[in-house]
């Protein structure tokens, strides 16, 4: 069983001219079949937890370990992790011009899986994928994200989830900016692959109201650069009632 | 009207991208067309049409230095049946009829080649097959002319391969008869070393059509200036252009389209991709509609990727109008960078580094790509592109 543990991370980023340390510390488990919640304030940490773990360059691990199946997921490249079977649906997915989305998916899906699906399987594969996704069969010839609203951003990072089946999937604000049709689509495509068990889910974000819709196991409540309570749903309500607020007084979340 | 966007390179502050101010065309030109060398000064370097270009590697082509040697470049011509292809002298009346040369190097060629080489495709005559001319640096620096002419409605492809190495400075006429059709394609795909400065002069009969296409991946310097006036009302032009501009490599593509008679068109799509240090690539985009030329509909838009740090981007776009009686007239500049961030997001899909630049400068180019309408050259170009980001990635 697929198994992600984080021990102790620490991450910094130069931002003018001096370096910041914005991880202080993360320890989490993950395992295949587990979905985890992170919640917390704007600002306390979760993008960079996100990013790290997928490699982002601009991010400096400064001590710690991430280990995927007992191998050093610090010591791959972003396109290994990716392999390895780590898949980040990003807040803020970037424009690729002049790529479609349909030459991504597959030069995509052949990367992940190691060789290309046959085409025939592959196009309905993608067709029904997206047809659940409600997303109209056009957006398979657009570009990467170029002019996609927001909505339709999220909906494409969850299709590429679906397709690309990963071990351990980051989802970081995949809510964010949907409207509530939205947010029901997106979130029973997660749940589509939750269903498998055959995932790891790591759901960041900042409001309890996905949580209507994928139901985690575990909740952590993040700021400050780590996790400072972990518990199970129960959590969630108490911060729909209280609010961050008991986390982040005295600066905690800086 | 007239839509100008320069977005130089996204998010990153690094690479070196000089989105120029723009000029106009009367402003630009440091003496009027002819034929006569003598008629241009010896550039200093800091003229409008001479300030992006290193004059000291132009090999002397701008200041007479530059003698021909015997076995500059080596002309081949093949064409179909119908075809006439002729090896004419100096004095021939058939040269130097779509457009006099407007700079020194474009005068010089003409004062100081020997043998021009004619095509023509008489009227009505339907080419099945392109009319492909070589033209191979065999080491030496040479002088050339070519003239392609089609009679009224006759139709052609033309394609124009340089290879090898020299130092060439050349003009090129292409003569369109009324209601003719003619597609040249012309390849840069010289050695390193090559110098190639060329003016190309499309001149377009009533209810004709020219497309050109401009590819340009080899030498050390290339300096190219297609030119476009109509002789009748109903002239279209669509002029496309490619570049993989490498490490140390000036590729310098100066447009020109005058609008001097109604009821014409032109449309200007040219795209360029630049690696590694030094290397600088320019295009000048000038289109002059004039007060005569009414209904005129006219787009131009230059689009490069850069994707080390450490090349160049002079893009100018410059569209002067002298009569508000138009269809349409627009004109779009913009260079970016194959940024990190999108790396990173291939990248974060399984994608290895390599396959990814792959993929963005492929997309970059497919657009264009397939409109050249040559499958040969298709094929060979995206070959090219590929060897290309092989070589240095
Ligand atoms: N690349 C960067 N350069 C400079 N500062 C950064 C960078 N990335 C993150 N930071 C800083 O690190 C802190 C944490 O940012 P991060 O994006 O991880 O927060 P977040 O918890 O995801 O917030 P949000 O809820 O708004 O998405 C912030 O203060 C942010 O400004
Ligand atoms: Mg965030």
């Amino acid at each position: 069983m697929a198994t992600l543990e984080i021990r102790d991370l620490h991450v910094t980023v130069e931002a003018d001219n001096a370096t910041k340390e914005i991880l202080k510390g993360v320890d989490l488990t993950v395992k295949q079949g587990e979905t985890h919640a992170i919640m917390g304030p704007n600002g306390s940490g979760k993008s960079t937890l996100a990013y790290s773990l997928a490699g982002h360059p601009k991010y400096t691990i400064t001590s710690g370990t991430v280990l995927l199946d007992g191998e050093d997921v610090l010591e791959m490249s972003v396109d290994e992790r990716a392999r390895a079977g780590l898949f980040l649906a990003m807040q803020y997915p970037v424009e690729v011009p002049g790529v479609s989305v349909s030459n991504f998916l597959r030069t995509s899906a052949t990367a992940i899986r190691g060789e290309a699906p046959k085409l025939r399987t592959w196009v309905k594969e993608v067709k029904e994928t997206m047809e659940r996704l409600h997303m109209d069969p056009s957006f398979a010839e657009r570009n990467v994200n170029e002019g996609f609203s927001g909505g339709e951003k999220k909906r494409h990072e969850i299709l590429q989830l679906e397709l690309l089946k990963p071990k351990i999937a980051i989802l970081d604000e995949t809510d964010s900016g949907l409207d509530v049709d939205a947010l029901r689509i997106v979130s029973e495509g997660v749940n589509r692959v939750r269903e498998t068990g055959q995932v790891g889910t790591l759901l960041i974000t900042h409001y309890t109201r996905i949580l209507r819709y994928i139901k985690p196991d575990h909740v952590h409540v993040f700021a400050g650069g780590r996790i400072v309570e972990s518990g199970g749903p129960e959590l969630a309500d108490k911060l729909e009632n209280e609010g961050y607020e008991a986390y982040t007084k005295g600066g905690a979340s800086e | 009207m007239a839509e100008a966007q320069n977005i130089p390179v996204g998010s990153t502050t690094a690479g070196q991208i000089a989105v120029a101010a723009e000029s106009t065309v009367a402003t630009r030109m440091s003496a009027p067309p002819s034929f006569d060398v003598a008629d241009f000064p010896v550039p200093h370097g800091r003229e409008e049409e001479w300030r992006f270009t290193p004059l000291e590697r132009l090999r002397g082509l701008h200041d007479g230095t530059a003698t021909a040697t015997g076995e500059g470049v080596k002309v081949d011509v093949q064409a179909p049946e119908g075809v006439t292809v002729e090896t004419v002298g100096r004095d021939d009346a058939r040269l130097g009829r779509a457009g006099a040369p407007v700079d020194r190097i474009a005068a010089q060629a003409y004062s100081a080649f020997e043998k021009a080489s004619v095509v023509t495709v008489p009227k009505e005559t339907v080419l099945a097959e392109p009319v492909r001319i070589a033209v191979h640096g065999q080491g030496g620096t040479a002088y050339g002319h070519q003239v392609i002419e089609l009679g009224a409605f006759a139709e052609a492809v033309v394609v124009i391969d340089h290879t090898g190495d020299a130092v060439l400075a050349a003009n090129v006429d292409y003569l369109l008869g009324d209601g003719a059709k003619l597609t040249v394609v012309s390849v840069q795909d010289w050695d390193d070393k090559s110098v190639h400065v060329a003016q190309h002069n499309a001149r377009i009969g009533r209810d004709a059509s020219f497309k050109s296409v401009v590819v340009t991946f080899g030498g050390d310097l290339v300096r190219l200036h297609p030119r476009v006036t109509y002789a009748g009302p109903g002239g279209e032009a669509e002029l496309i252009g490619l570049y993989f501009t490498d490490s140390g490599q000036h590729q310098e593509h100066r447009l020109f389209v005058d609008h001097n008679t109604p009821h014409c068109k032109s449309n200007v799509v040219y795209k360029g991709a630049l690696q590694g240090e030094d290397a600088h690539a320019v295009w000048i985009g000038d289109v002059l509609i004039e007060a005569k030329a009414e209904g005129t509909d006219t787009y131009e838009m230059n689009r490069n990727l850069v994707l080390t740090d450490g090349a160049r981007v002079d893009s100018v776009p410059n569209l002067e109008i002298e009569t508000g009686e138009i269809v349409g007239a627009g004109h779009a500049s913009a260079t970016g960078r194959f940024d990190d961030e999108q790396l990173f997001y291939l990248m974060a899909r399984g994608i290895p580094e390599q396959d990814a630049r792959r993929l963005v400068v492929r997309g970059f180019f497919a657009e264009l790509v397939q409109q050249i309408g040559v499958a040969d050259i298709e094929a060979r170009l995206i070959e090219k592109i590929e060897a290309e980001l092989e070589a240095t990635v």
